[in-house]
């Protein structure tokens, strides 16, 4: 069944002068019907028949040496087919960070390795004709090890006697300041002005220290992937990924064989938020491929998705800021230290995100640093997930303007008023490690934070509300708020395509790259190319993520889908509607710039004279040619999403639990291109946001194993823990994205931990710096008060 | 072993091993839409309807199905339609991989009772976990569906 363009809410604006038909329409998502009824369209349900299963085993020590390790009884068990360990494979070093090449991640992991450096990690590849086979044969395989300390405080890391990872077999193809024997991954230093000499100037500096917990994206499908070999013996890779081009490129390398051999298909997938921007269970399956000819699959086990995951890195920052009496802010200085984990993927973009985003949010500033280090420990190693660092950074500096506001007795909304950035202004611009920088300014050329703050503050009732609402002797109410931001895909960096094919009825497919994890990109991808082509949405039909079939995508991260790839559709349908133009004109006998398209028929200004565009395109099909455009777009800036988020809780003085009540979020993100799905990724984001600043948190014991490692341990909001939650969006156009669109899948995420502590905070009197911001937490601040 | 089991009202035999679940025996069959999202019966993906109630297949052996319907999105083909048209105007349907159980579990809260309170809806939901919607969304389409105001 097919939905014509859906028409609810369809009321035409005009967004910075142009029409909109299809774009701001909340078009259903082209693949929604299909994935409530259950059709079989994901990894699981497509593997090849046959294939063997696969198992990895897994270390049981946090650090560690394999002194030996024999599978000969599980190769004598029947219905095993192979055991691969560390000795069988190549041994070259690759990252596995989903990043565009060359990767600022250090090529630290090796399909199997003698050293297994966190609870979790592979020591010996199994593969069996069933389920059962395969995890007998997991039993049999006999391993020694020789233990080591494992480094397993990130704040006493570097210069551990335990080092991690030996500098002579590691390296990363970018300088981000690796120094392995210190256990060190990656070092940032960036800054503006002299800050130690205007704070030394300031009238009030405050100076706090905070801290942010390991998460966990919690995609309810795990990692997975199957592998076969095709009829011209090249290596297919069926895979739940956000990556499927990076992928590619890992498997290249870490295997030693030609990436065009190698083929790498995303179906549908359960979610990822982050999670699959890493590579994980490819190499396994690709491995038991390619050696035994054979299909394979595997499928991650809750426990193994924890443990051999890639949650949030955990960080701690120290936030120092100067300003003067009324509130004015001279200098932030922003020190962060990061655990990596046991490999260094995303290590470093993802804490330097935490401070470019964070202290970009105050661009008046006369001075900002942020520097810091990226740390190797023994823990499961951390990855991307949404949000990137600039909820970690964020959250810091967020929580101490409230502080700083505070402490001026001042108005959270009036200090940011007076300090934030505003639509025209110029960003801060950072020398790197003490090298001037000289590229050109970037100005922010969309931004409606000031409305944001406004309209938060009405829907959340500040004026009635602040600070507090006492409902009974244990129960009282707090309002807090913070502002956040994002980027729209790495500037300079990331590239999108698309190709578009007309058909012989008229109607167009698009192939793209990009990777619809959920989000509903395949719809918003085939909404801006019928906007492009003045066509209505029916007449699109989206084809996505197979590296044979479609043009190259970095894939689902950085918030740069509907912003790059978005922009690459735009110009290929720009391109293909002049084709029609050109080619109706020929089969019209005039000149081009004697015809429009108006979505159905190429008419002949001021004439009666027209063609169909279905009499065209089976015209040509036939017997002329076929239409294709083509196009990709690098972005030459990261045009910043915003948001003013205001909590609403209520806290229980006698428990110290938290609930929260209100909370209110206005965003701006551009044009939105789906008012429904934009409005879904707002909620979505902000309920996880409320798991970070509540509950959520990766919890390791003594010996580096994880106490999190299942859904009975790892809490996730359900929908009795989230309160009301009020979304709006900003009139807003951002010149150079897709019919003025800007990002909008990770910014959700950034501002509730912030807004919440300070409305516990006003609540309370107390605060909780280091998240998440448990009942224990909670209880133990209000009975040192009361003390 | 072997059973005869309805699903979807239709008698079938299945052969299984004694220790298997119904999630499992479910997916060999070809009832695809039946799927794991945790180990620990947490989230509710794998919910199917035992007789007209939510049930987690994950934690529910094969061999106790002998002599009760058993219905999964499949067997409800209209009525999982309607839900999904619901979920998708609101632009709640996401990643979809939750949705089956869900689909199954609000045909059985329609089921227990026709006419449930916000919180009757939020109670019976609970342990149907989503990480893309955010849940808001949802409770409008459940409220659609069952036409409580």
């Amino acid at each position: 069944m097919l939905w014509v363009c859906w028409t609810a809410n369809c009321n035409k604006e005009i967004l910075g002068g142009e029409m909109m038909k299809v774009v701001n329409q909340s078009i259903p998502k082209v693949d929604g019907l299909g994935l409530v009824m259950g059709k079989p369209t994901y990894t699981e349900d497509i593997i090849p028949r046959n294939a063997l299963v696969v198992k990895v085993l897994r270390s049981p020590h946090a650090f560690a040496r394999i002194k030996s390790i024999d599978a000969s009884e599980a190769l004598k068990l029947p219905g095993v087919e192979c055991v691969f360990t560390y000795k069988d494979v190549p041994k070259v070093p690759f990252t596995r960070a989903g990043q565009a090449y060359p990767e600022p991640s250090m090529y630290d992991k090796f399909i199997l390795d003698e050293y297994v450096r966190h609870i979790g990690d592979d020591v010996a590849i199994v593969a069996a004709v069933d389920e059962v086979s395969a995890e007998k044969a997991l039993k049999l395989i006999k391993v020694e090890y020789e233990v080591f300390e494992p480094v397993l405080d990130f704040e006493k890391a570097e210069g551990h006697k335990s080092v991690i990872h030996s500098g002579d077999k590691i390296e990363c193809k970018v300088d981000v300041g690796l120094e392995a024997d210190k256990n060190i991954a990656a070092k940032v230093d960036i800054a503006m002005g002299d800050v130690d000499k205007v704070l030394d100037d300031c009238e009030v500096v405050i100076r706090r220290r905070y801290y942010t917990q390991a998460t966990h994206q919690t995609m309810l499908e795990s990692f997975r992937s199957a592998a076969y070999i095709d009829e011209r013996g090249r290596l297919v890779i069926i895979d739940s990924t956000q990556i499927p081009f990076h992928v590619r490129r890992f498997l290249a390398r870490a295997f030693q064989i030609p990436a065009n051999k190698i083929r790498v298909i995303k179906p549908r997938i359960g979610g990822g938020f982050g999670a699959k921007q890493t590579a994980n269970s490819e190499f396994y399956t690709a491995l038991v491929t390619l050696k035994t000819g054979k299909p394979s699959r595997i499928i991650y086990s809750t426990e193994e998705v924890f443990e051999a995951g890639s949650p949030r890195h955990a960080m701690r920052f120290d936030v120092t800021i100067g300003a003067d009496r009324n509130g004015r802010i001279r200098a932030i200085d922003l020190e962060g230290l990061s655990d990596t984990g046991a490999y260094g993927e995303h290590a470093y973009s993802v804490f330097l995100q935490a401070g470019m985003k964070s202290l970009n949010l105050y661009n008046k500033v006369e001075a900002a640093r942020f520097k810091g280090k990226v740390v190797y420990t023994n823990h499961t190693p951390s990855g991307a997930f949404r949000g990137y660092g600039a909820t970690q950074g964020i959250y810091a500096v967020e929580s101490a303007v409230n502080e700083l506001a505070h402490e001026l007795n001042i108005s959270p909304i009036d200090i940011r008023k007076m300090n934030m950035i505003r639509q025209g202004e110029a960003a801060i611009k950072f020398n790197f490690n003490g090298i001037k920088n000289t590229a050109p300014t970037e100005i922010v050329e969309s931004c409606a934070l000031d409305y944001c703050i406004d309209r938060g503050k009405e829907l959340i009732g500040w004026d009635e509300k602040y600070p507090r609402k006492v409902i009974d002797k244990n129960r009282v109410r707090g309002i807090g708020m913070a502002i956040g931001r994002q980027g729209s895909g790495i500037a300079n960096v990331d590239m999108g395509s698309a190709t578009i094919n007309l058909c012989d009825d008229g109607s167009f497919t698009l192939l793209v790259g990009a990777t619809d994890l959920g989000t509903g990109s395949d719809t918003i991808l085939s909404q801006i190319c019928a906007e492009g082509l003045g066509v209505s949405f029916d007449k699109i039909n989206i084809i996505s993520s197979d590296t044979d079939i479609t043009p190259f995508d970095g894939g689902a991260y950085a918030s740069s889908t509907t912003y790059v790839t978005g922009n690459a559709v735009k110009k290929a349908a720009e391109k293909m509607r002049r084709l029609i133009e050109e080619e109706g004109a020929r089969n019209l006998g005039t000149d081009v710039d004697k015809v429009e398209f108006d979505g159905k028929f190429i008419k002949v200004k001021g004439y009666d004279k027209a063609i169909s565009l279905e009499e065209l395109a089976i015209k040509l099909m036939y017997s002329q040619k076929q239409l294709v455009a083509s196009d990709s777009y690098v972005c030459h800036k990261s045009p910043p999403p915003y948001m003013a988020g205001f909590a609403e809780v209520e806290v229980d003085l006698e428990t110290g639990k938290v609930d929260v009540i209100n909370f209110a979020a206005v965003l701006d993100v551009g044009t939105v291109i789906n008012p429904n799905l934009a409005r879904t990724q707002a909620e979505g984001g902000i309920v996880q946001g409320i798991g970070m600043a509540l509950f959520e948190d990766v919890k390791i014991d003594s010996r580096g194993k994880m106490i999190t490692n299942n859904l009975m341990n790892y809490k996730i909001p359900t929908r009795k823990d989230i309160g009301n939650i009020i979304v709006e969006f900003a009139e807003s156009y951002e010149p150079t994205g897709p019919f003025g669109a800007k990002s909008i899948g990770e910014v959700v995420v950034n501002t509730c931990s912030p807004a919440i502590q300070d409305a516990i905070y006003n609540a309370a009197g107390i605060r909780v710096r280091d998240l998440p911001m448990t009942p224990e937490k909670i209880l133990r601040e209000l009975k040192s008060k009361t003390r | 072993m072997k059973a005869i089991v309805n699903i979807n009202n239709q008698d079938r035999e299945l052969i299984f091993e004694p220790h298997e679940y119904l999630l499992d025996v479910l997916r060999r069959y070809g009832f695809l839409s039946v799927r794991r999202g945790c180990d620990t019966t947490s989230c509710s993906v794998c919910t199917i309807l035992v007789d007209g109630k939510p049930v987690h297949s994950c934690s529910y052996l094969a061999a106790r199905a002998e002599g009760h319907k058993i219905t999964t999105v499949e067997g409800v083909e209209e009525e999982a339609r309607k839900i999904a048209k619901l979920l998708m105007d609101e632009g709640v349907d996401q990643c979809g991989y939750c949705s089956p159980g869900f689909v199954m579990t609000l045909i059985g809260l329609k089921n227990e009772n026709e006419n449930p309170s916000d919180e009757e809806i939020l109670d019976y939901f609970m342990g149907n976990l989503c990480r893309c919607s955010g849940y808001v969304g949802q409770l409008t389409a459940i409220k659609k569906y069952l036409g409580v105001k």
